[in-house]
């Protein structure tokens, strides 16, 4: 029971955490058509930042001040780089944030060095929230999912309910016709982009301190937020919320379960020995292959759904 | 009735350029004995027809793949599982062959895989290739019986007698073979892209509506390509099992994948000697380069940026409308503003090079202290002046590219003018 | 169709300035290639790495350590990938270097062995020694072992031995849970525990083993959810890098008491991010405590923290260094195969005691050290790791032959 509880709670925390990650993300797809492969380095990039400004100000100011930076360097990025490649197509601005993640992961590494740098939660956050059974729940899980359904709940609110909100969705459907209604709708790309890269920063700047930042960070959760929006539906926020935490508890459930053909057909009378062909295939346990179910996932939405769980567009 | 009269002149400028490239393939060894340079030269080959069978995906078919070092990492493997059991007698396979091995394999993963893959074209295929790639390198570190673990599978291509001398034990004679192999490999896909399907996968690439309006099946069409360009793969993949006698799960790693895109890309998606080209630069980049920097990386980053801002059509297509002006003779005109676009831009680079040089040396602290080699010069990198005197140079050259830039920009718009103009009265408006 | 002349002309112009001269070396000094990441995922390891070599090497001029010989050492950056080692090997081939150091991955470490066997074999007079300060995996030295191949490092097998020994003296520990990654290391340090334990304490139970993909997962709290509901008392590890960060970090946030048992819980990074959470909880097995060195090892801790604000915990690159330099010096030569038949047997003095590099396997013959993480109070922890405040007690130093393995090694010499 207490394992239940508590591989529900973990699997809700760590869905949530990737839904910070792909929010994002799936706000420049959707608004934007783009790809953004850089993603993960904004993420890198609000760690570091955070990590930075922590050292010098304080934890909370770092909490406000990191996003914005990632953010204006998002909208930089747009302004210069990608709204020069817009015209050349999809396929060469997927390449442009391509090599731009290349570029950010040498920058970090310019700055601060290729080892982890001591970025800590701060002390008001450590320790215990509650305690389920005999296991203790951090407060920093918490916190962490106290912010990623906050940042849901404001981007929800400000696309449906704010002016702004309104200009961006009419802006993805008919650039053209929001353009001649007198809206400037390069400066809402622009504005599109840094807001995308700002959510992935305030992730950074709240999981980096949680998971170790280092520049190698960005590069192992890079894949993962396209697994969540491609299974989520390009183009859907709320797909993506579901898709994190479809994804976030199948994980965590999955390492928990030592399941494996061999103990099934056990079960069933069915002797398996290491004689048996394949039979490092029927030996692997759940529990084995768990970090890489979300891609077999993937694949499998991808043959049988390619819209997605909640998509409205094929990409 | 007249009989037909069927005039199909010799295409001189073609045969010329193969038999040029079969030359060079053959004389370059000698010019550059060292075993670093011949083992570069291999994998510059190895690469060659890797991105070329990338680019039958992705320039020529639309397909923008981030999974197709799966098909040669998979031949790969299996042609040096073949080389070991030759090795022991268990079946007859001269050295020479294993890479048809590799292809072999390749070309039925390409069954397998394409088969789901191919269903969609664009960015649902991309996503799916980004999946398999990584389900097929985290199944290869689970599976160490065949695939060997973190360390691998190696084998030995010194096996049997020497045939007329040939052991391939020396670094050279694997060049050859390789090069043997490239050319050959270079010719069936060129012949590839002037058959048919070849012709078909470009039209499904710019129209797969219209494609299936005239009757052929734009998934079909797909798939068989995808076969293809994963025989080509795999036979890279098994060039790559002889020449370094050792396959790893990186052989089928994403960073595989991304490679081979950025060379493709680097090159020219949209010429087939792009991808050549592209592959030559790509492994220079990442092999030799990085012998001589730390900030490679950077540089092969910032240099990949560049050519998708300013290139798309990569450098392929820099030196073709270069070529272009060569053919109206109005290239004299270019010849000044040229000169001082390099020239400026030489400046700028040394300068930004010095900066990011001495940056890496600085935060990653090298072993020797604060002086670091600069092209061949001995540099403090903790020193004021040096970094007052980098700055500075590359503030001139920044200011001084930007006013050539601008120079050359001029011309050249005149130059397209002119040539646009000539193409008119050529055409006889 | 004329663009191939362009082709041409680029591609040579590319390739010339490959071709251009290496530097050659001052006669009467030896160059000591080392191959390891300068950059990717253990770029920072690597670096600790180089320093540790630059600085012993330093220390062997400035001691004339090989007499008249001088040394030199020429980085290589191999980035962990062994097809890249192999490019390097050409290289160094081509410098005409004749020493190779390497250690920081078994699959580099793999592939490079196999590569100089297969070089000396085809180039006879031009060989090349292979010395492997950090790769444990006990193959090299078995079945794979190889007369061209020096192992410094004590290996996963010793390592294990040493530390069931250490363990099985301690009555508290119960319920033993196997935690590692899913790759021939992790394998071998699972399957060494269980057998060890049982034969040494075949009371303790071990309540469950895991294994997860190298360096991929970031959320280890489903893992030590796992671990509680078994009821472990103690954990045997052999992760590295964050993977081990990571799960002390989750074992300290689920309030997990277990207490660690590591192989790697002292190398670069790993230390930060413990931090104070490991505090009593975490315990490592290696060949040497830098926090708590005799005083010769102090000056040498002392003088590289001064240089390069790093910390000296690789000490293979000192002993490497003291056996190459006396091996130079018995025979009287520094030709590869003379120097190699000379390692053989070699016994020196290093700064963990004395070591015995044994002949029949290449594997040296070391004391181990387990210690655990505490603060440093200046008497039993003198030395911090990485400014944490935090470094290594020693609670047990076992002798050489404690972790001594047999070995099925057929070594093939080559004539002398």
């Amino acid at each position: 029971m207490e394992f239940v509880v508590i591989s529900l709670l973990n699997g809700i925390s760590y869905g949530l955490l990737l839904f910070m990650l792909a929010s994002g993300f799936t706000l420049i797809f959707s608004m934007m058509g783009v790809l953004n492969f850089a993603h993960a380095s904004f993420y890198m990039l609000g760690a570091y930042f955070g990590y930075q400004i922590s050292t010098w100000l304080g934890f909370w100011p770092a909490l406000f001040v990191a996003p914005l930076l990632v953010g204006a360097a998002g909208a930089l990025v747009e302004r210069y780089g990608l709204r020069r490649v817009h015209k050349s197509g999809h396929v060469p601005e997927l390449l442009f944030t391509f090599g731009l993640s290349y570029i950010i992961v040498e920058l970090v590494q310019i700055v601060w060095g290729r080892a982890a740098v001591p970025y800590q939660v701060p002390p008001e956050l450590q320790g215990p929230l509650f305690t389920v059974f005999t296991t203790t729940f951090p407060a920093y899980r918490a916190f962490m999912m106290l912010i990623a359904v906050l940042m849901l709940v404001a981007i929800w609110l400000m696309l449906t309910r704010t002016r702004i909100g309104l200009v961006i969705q009419a802006s993805l459907t008919h650039p053209g016709m929001a353009e001649a209604l007198g809206h400037n709708v390069p400066r809402v790309y622009m504005l599109t982009f840094g807001g995308g890269t700002a959510l992935a920063g305030l992730a950074g700047v709240i999981g980096g301190n949680a998971y170790v930042t280092e520049p190698s960070m960005a590069a192992l959760v890079g894949a993962i937020i396209f697994v969540v929006t491609v299974v989520g539906g390009m183009g859907s926020l709320a797909g993506a919320f579901v898709a994190s935490l479809l994804i976030g508890l199948m994980q965590t459930f999955a390492i928990g379960l030592d399941w494996s053909p061999v103990g099934l057909l056990g079960r069933l009378g069915i002797e398996i020995t290491p004689e048996t062909f394949l039979y490092a295939l029927w030996s692997l346990k759940l529990s084995q292959v768990a970090p890489v179910l979300p891609y077999l996932l993937l694949v499998m939405i991808l043959v049988f759904r390619p819209r997605g769980l909640m998509g409205t567009r094929e990409g | 009735m007249p009989a037909t009269i069927r005039f199909a002149p010799y295409d001189v400028g073609r045969w010329f350029v193969w038999a040029t490239t079969a030359v060079m393939f053959a004389v370059l060894p000698l010019i550059f004995t060292k075993g670093f340079a011949i083992t570069l030269l291999s994998q510059m080959g190895i690469m060659i027809v890797f991105a070329l069978s990338y680019n039958m995906l992705f320039g020529q078919g639309g397909m923008l793949s981030f999974g197709h070092a799966v098909y040669s990492g998979l031949g790969a493997f299996f042609a040096i599982h073949a080389l070991n059991w030759a090795g022991a007698g268990k079946i007859w396979l001269p050295v020479s062959l294993v890479p048809l091995v590799g292809g072999v394999f390749g070309a039925l993963f390409g069954v397998l895989f394409g088969y789901v893959t191919t269903k969609k074209a664009g960015t649902p295929f991309a996503m799916i290739t980004l999946g398999i790639g990584e389900m097929v390198f985290a199944a290869s570190l689970m599976f160490p019986g065949f695939f060997g673990g973190e360390g691998g599978v190696s084998g030995n291509r010194v096996i049997g007698d020497p045939l007329l001398g040939v052991s391939f034990g020396p670094g050279i004679e694997v060049y050859y073979l390789i090069a043997v192999w490239c050319f050959g490999c270079m010719v069936a896909m060129f012949a590839f892209a002037q058959t048919p399907l070849g012709r078909i996968s470009n039209a499904v690439r710019d129209n797969p509506e219209r494609a299936e309006f005239i009757g052929y099946s734009a998934q079909r069409v797909r798939f068989l390509v995808l076969i293809v360009a994963a025989f080509f793969a795999g036979i890279s993949g098994g060039l790559s099992a002889i020449n370094f006698e050792i396959v790893t799960a990186e052989n089928v790693s994403a960073l595989r994948s991304g490679g081979v895109l950025l060379a493709t890309f680097i090159g020219g998606a949209m010429f087939f000697f792009g991808p050549v080209l592209g592959a030559v630069i790509f492994v220079f980049f990442v092999v030799a380069l990085s012998e001589y920097t730390k900030a490679w990386q950077f540089y092969l980053g910032v240099f990949f940026v560049l050519m998708v801002m300013y290139a798309p059509g990569g450098v392929a297509s820099l030196v073709l409308i270069n070529l272009r002006v060569m053919k109206y003779r109005l290239f004299a005109r270019l010849r000044d503003p040229y000169a001082g676009v390099l020239l400026s831009a030489l400046v700028l680079l040394v300068g930004v090079a010095m900066v990011v040089e001495m940056s890496y040396h600085l935060t990653l602290g090298a072993s020797t202290g604060s002086t670091l080699k600069l092209f061949g010069f001995g540099v403090d990198s903790a020193a004021p002046e040096v970094w007052l005197l980098a700055s500075g140079i590359v503030v001139a050259g920044a200011l001084s590219f930007d006013a050539m830039r601008r120079y050359f920009a001029r011309e050249w718009e005149a130059v397209q003018a002119d040539i646009e103009e000539k193409i008119r009265r050529e055409a006889g408006l | 169709m004329r663009y191939r002349k362009a082709l041409a002309g680029f591609s040579i112009a590319v390739l010339w300035a490959l071709a251009s001269p290496h530097a050659v070396a001052q006669s009467g000094t030896v160059r000591i290639a080392w191959v390891d990441p300068q950059s990717g995922m253990m770029a920072a390891v690597g670096q600790n790495a180089l320093r540790s070599w630059q600085h012993a090497v330093d220390a062997a001029n400035q001691g004339k350590w090989g007499g008249n010989v001088r040394f030199e050492l020429v980085p290589f950056d191999n980035k962990l990938s062994p097809q890249e080692t192999l490019t390097v090997l050409k290289s160094v081939v081509d410098r005409d270097i004749r020493y190779v150091a390497l250690g920081l991955g078994t699959s580099t470490a793999l592939a490079l062995s196999d590569a100089v066997a297969k070089h000396n074999q085809r180039n006879p007079g031009k060989e090349i020694v292979f010395v492997n300060y950090a790769a444990v995996d006990p193959s090299m030295t078995n079945e794979k072992c190889d007369f061209w191949h020096f192992r410094i490092d004590i290996n996963s097998d010793m390592k294990m031995e040493a530390l069931t020994t250490f363990m099985a003296g301690r009555p508290e520990i119960r319920k033993v849970y196997l935690i590692n990654q899913d790759y021939a290391f992790g394998h071998s340090v699972e399957r060494g525990a269980e057998e060890y334990l049982k034969k040494k304490r075949p009371d303790i139970a071990i309540v469950g083993k895991d294994r997860h993909p190298l360096a991929q997962v970031r959320d280890f709290a489903p893992y030590v959810a796992k671990i509680k509901a078994s009821g472990a008392d103690t954990i045997i590890t052999g992760n590295w890098g964050s993977d081990l960060a990571l799960l002390v970090k989750a074992a300290r946030d689920a309030g997990l008491t277990a207490g660690f048992y590591t192989y790697y819980a002292g190398t670069t990074g790993t230390p930060t991010a413990i931090g104070a959470a490991g505090e009593g909880k975490v315990r490592q097995v290696s060949y040497w405590n830098p926090s708590d060195p005799v005083p010769e090892g102090a000056k040498c801790i002392e003088g590289f923290e001064r240089k390069y604000k790093d910390d000296y915990a690789i000490l293979a690159s000192y002993t490497a260094m003291k056996l190459l330099s006396e091996a130079m010096k018995k025979a009287k030569s520094t030709d590869a195969k003379q120097v190699a038949f000379a390692l053989e047997g070699l016994k020196v003095q290093s700064l963990n005691g004395e070591v015995e590099m044994r002949a029949s396997d290449h594997q040296l013959q070391q004391p181990v050290f387990i210690s655990s993480w505490q603060k440093v109070d200046g008497k039993t922890v003198r030395y911090g790791q990485e400014n944490t405040g935090y470094g290594w007690r020693t609670e047990a130093r076992l002798d050489a032959y404690v972790a001594s393995q047999p070995t099925s090694c057929d070594m093939k010499r080559p004539a002398k």
